[in-house]
């Protein structure tokens, strides 16, 4: 089913009596999608176009369905940009389309950046969406400042369309910046790594991007810190992480924009796993404790992002990676596994007993009848 | 404005209640006299006074648990309060109510450089958590004017703001987690140290909550290294309008100054009197700032400069020392003070696009020559969150209410123009009977079912928020109970 009107896909879902999967683009298929099959897929694609932007006061109102590329070419025609770097999971997942603005919402989904401009969710300032009864609902609003009742924008973000597919997303932009450059240290452990990119980040400096490969480009240690902005700045605080950092190991610069570009992009999308053959994790931790963490893994390829804080492993299919790991400052989510993995292992981190009576009484209460994309984040 | 009659019930039993949390905590922790309650009848939005049965100020997260299993048990209502500096009315008492302060929980139990977070009680004040890492260089970004004395608790429940959120976000964009105690006593963490949620994203919809999801005891907050050196400019404009438009210029040139502070006439000429900080007279004055190593500030402020001369400002003011810094902040920081001498002032806090700055001024303007009560205003331009100070005189019998009914035709007017009722202060009770303006009752009713999921008795800081007739069947239920 396409709607093409929020009128119509509210309508569909009122008169809905078996499950619906709601889909944007399809390129992010994270979550326990074993129980797909019975029901309807839901697309959002009918829903598409920029409905408001204001390039002087930073904001912008799209319809869910609009495609994530459209967004972005909308945005740096005003140079601007989405301050939160959404990754495309299409390399990692192997899937194809086209992602959509309402996928990367109902996702949170969040690059690099995330160290230094905040998460996906940080920059929505407002939605609709339709709850599981098919009402038409609405929170927050078009301003980045607005406290007025409770922050469903939030709750609804990274909600995976369990509570209500979105059918429209308001933001607050950034200006793009005028220039960029990494810095890059070589052959670091990943523990020194780690200890950089902390030293990095707790300067002055603003750091926009700060990662680790354990196997670069070239089959060795490559940690990268970005900085942005005007191209006296970026030359500036480039200099300053020589000077804090020098001593660690031989660096360099990679000056040119586009160069630099594609490095993040290469972080940004996990595009090491690309193609690889096992279950990818993502864990959410605590920057310093990111290299003892991932130790204990013994996972075959690592890519650490925000500092540490963020790390991308691969272990061979099946693994149990959070009994492997004992209990942990974090998360887990298993973002790419066989189906038969998934049966067996949770894809989202189970919570404390007491969080999850509250999602499970939210889920009651926003999707009464169990129909939205019912389970997948069970 | 109206309150729910208090239940007299829970009245009747005052003493079974006392002697029952004199069973938990220390005897000076529970404070039942009429005589000291007084200091809990009020919060920032003093034209509201109402004496609680009872005040608690536990030491400790068990100890909050501990209340709350026994006004649970005995359903009585529960008033979370931080610093009661509240300009919205939201930690308003009811009689029937006991008052649950955290203003005990003042620790930092960790400052962590490395991964940039900071652990405290929410007791603690805004400034001192701040206060706490100084020394190493490191701050915690929103800074509500009140800083001094607001606590993390209230900025957590309001999702405070502050003159620096257009570059570092407000409470929410700097809360990484919370340990929370729920209405039934259960104590839970929700985020930490690290920067997402595992499933649902709880602490997106906490913050923000004013009290009616459970009591915050503790917060990991983000921290962040102090830029090398921050400097200001001073611009003045024959109109609103330009200046409006500057500020829209300066935002799209890809600029991001950490402050974007905005005046209008009428402030000037009361700051003036007050602070005689030499502003410039004229009808609107903007205040940029921006931050970074000297060069990265002269390079930013030079893209500012360029664009302001292109709107023909009356005054051009830049900084060339600390001390000309501080004298363009002077009067900007002495605004509300100065208003205080004139008169009593209400402070509003709509948010507007900031498209719409001409003409929501010139219409609060014509509201205002329609009530008879003048009307000033000083406001964070960069995110459109206004600040209109509405004069009136307390002691004139009927000044209230008009101040009241002019407050309530600017919100809607900010409502009306794609804005909302409030930026930063929240909804409390000040503005609980304006939500169906911004709101369908169906929206109103999602936003109370997450309310029915964490507090299914209607317990903690009731008659809050919602319109009191959109709330009133849960509310009843929760007495019939
Ligand atoms: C002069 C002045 C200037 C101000 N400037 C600003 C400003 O620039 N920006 C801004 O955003 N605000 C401002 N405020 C408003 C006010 O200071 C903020 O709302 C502040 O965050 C309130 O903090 P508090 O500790 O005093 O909270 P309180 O007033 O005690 O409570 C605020 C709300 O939080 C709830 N709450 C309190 N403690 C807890 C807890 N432990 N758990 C759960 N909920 C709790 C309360 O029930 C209430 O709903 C200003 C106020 C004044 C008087």
């Amino acid at each position: 089913m396409t709607p093409a009107t929020e009128a119509e896909l509210a309508e569909a879902v009122r008169s809905a009596t078996a499950p619906l999967w709601i889909r944007g683009g399809g390129t992010r298929p994270v979550g326990n999608t074993a129980a797909e099959g019975a029901g309807t897929v839901l697309s959002t694609a009918g829903l598409s176009g920029v409905e408001l932007y204001e390039p002087g006061a930073l904001t912008l109102v799209v319809a869910a369905g609009t495609p994530l590329a459209e967004v972005e070419r909308t945005l740096a025609a005003e140079n601007q940009r989405l301050p939160f770097e959404p990754m495309d999971h299409r390399a990692l997942l192997g899937t194809t389309g086209e992602p959509t603005i309402g996928g990367v919402a109902a996702a949170n989904v969040s690059g690099p950046r995330r160290i230094q401009a905040g998460a996906c969710r940080d920059s929505m300032i407002g939605l609709r969406f339709v709850d599981g009864q098919g009402q038409v609902l609405r929170n927050g609003g078009r301003v980045m400042k607005n406290v007025t009742g409770y922050d469903l924008v939030k709750l609804l973000a990274g909600s995976r369309g369990t509570l209500g597919v979105l059918t429209q997303v308001a933001f607050k932009v950034l200006p793009a910046t005028a220039a960029q450059a990494t810095v890059m240290i070589e052959g670091l452990s990943d523990a020194s790594a780690v200890d950089a990119m902390c030293r990095a980040l707790a300067s002055p400096f603003e750091v926009s991007g700060a990662a680790h490969m354990p196997q670069g480009p070239d089959g060795t240690p490559l940690t990268l810190l970005r900085v942005e902005g005007f191209e006296n700045s970026v030359k500036y605080r480039a200099g300053r992480l020589h000077e804090m950092l020098g001593a660690l190991g031989p660096m360099r610069d990679e000056a040119d924009p586009e160069a630099s570009a594609a490095l993040w992009k290469s972080v940004r999308d996990a595009e090491a796993f690309a193609g690889t053959p096992g279950d990818v994790w993502r864990l959410s931790v605590v920057p310093t404790e990111a290299a003892a963490i991932a130790t204990r893994l013994g996972a075959g390829r690592l890519l650490y992002d925000w500092g540490g804080g963020l790390i991308w492993a691969e272990l061979a299919p099946g693994t149990d990676l959070r009994a492997r790991l004992g209990p942990f400052e974090g998360h887990a989510t298993l973002v790419r596994a066989s189906a038969e993995t998934r049966k067996t292992l949770p894809v989202f981190q189970p919570e404390p007993a007491p969080l999850d009576r509250i999602a499970a009484g939210l889920r009651q209460r926003f999707d009464p009848r169990n129909l939205l994309n019912p389970g997948l984040m069970a | 404005m109206e309150m729910p009659s208090p239940d007299p019930r829970i009245i009747a039993k005052k003493s079974r209640l006392v002697s029952l949390l004199q069973g938990v905590l220390p005897d000076e922790a529970v404070i039942h006299e009429p005589h000291e309650t007084r200091a809990y009848e009020c919060d920032a939005l003093t034209a509201y006074k109402c004496p609680p049965l009872c005040v608690v100020l536990p030491g400790s997260t068990e100890e909050v648990a501990a209340v709350m299993r026994i006004c649970h048990a005995e359903g009585v209502p529960v008033v979370p309060r931080g610093a009661g500096t509240s300009l919205a009315g939201g930690s308003l008492p009811t009689a029937d109510s006991v008052v649950l302060g955290v203003s005990r929980l003042t620790d930092v139990l960790e400052a962590d450089y490395r991964n940039r977070v900071i652990r405290v009680q929410t007791g603690r004040t805004n400034l001192s958590v701040t206060g706490a890492v100084e020394e190493n260089d490191f701050f915690y970004a929103p800074d509500p004017s009140s800083q001094l004395a607001c606590a993390i608790a209230g900025n957590i429940g309001m999702n405070s703001g502050g003159a620096h959120c257009l570059k570092y976000g407000v409470t929410t964009n700097n809360l990484l987690g919370v340990t929370m105690v729920l209405a039934d006593g259960t104590v839970t963490q929700v985020g930490g140290a690290y920067m997402d949620a595992p499933g649902l994203d709880l602490l997106g919809v906490i913050c923000g909550s004013e009290g009616q999801l459970g009591i915050v005891t503790e917060a990991t907050l983000r921290i962040l290294h102090k830029p090398e050196g921050a400097r200001p400019v001073l611009m003045g404009f024959d109109s609103d309008e330009v200046a409006g438009e500057c500020v829209s210029d300066i935002i799209k040139a890809g600029v991001l100054p950490v402050a974007i502070e905005f005046m209008d006439r009428p402030c000037i000429e009361a700051t003036e009197d007050f602070a005689k900080a030499g502003y410039p007279m004229c009808e609107a004055l903007l205040i940029v700032e921006v931050e970074g190593s000297p060069a990265e500030i002269d390079e930013q402020l030079a893209v500012i400069l360029e664009i302001a001369r292109r709107h023909d400002p009356v005054e051009l003011r830049e900084s060339k020392s600390p001390e000309e810094s501080a004298a363009i902040w002077l009067g900007r920081k002495a605004a509300f003070g100065a208003m205080g001498q004139i008169n009593d002032y209400m402070c509003l806090d709509g948010t507007i696009p900031v498209s719409a700055l001409p003409l929501v001024l010139k219409r609060i303007n014509e509201l205002s020559r329609h009530y008879g009560l003048d009307v000033a205003n000083v406001f964070h331009a960069g995110d459109g969150n206004m600040h209109p100070l509405i004069l009136f005189d307390a002691n004139k019998p009927g000044d209230l209410e008009l101040c009241e009914a002019f407050g309530a035709d600017i919100l809607k007017l900010c409502v009306e123009v794609g804005g909302c009722l409030t930026g930063e202060h929240g909804v409390g009770i000040e503005k609980r009977d304006l939500m169906l303006d911004q709101y369908d009752p169906a929206d109103l009713e999602a936003q109370m079912w997450v309310k029915d999921v964490f507090d299914p008795n209607w317990l903690l800081n009731p008659a809050k928020v919602f319109p009191l007739r959109v709330s009133a069947g849960r509310r009843e239920a929760s007495r019939a109970a």
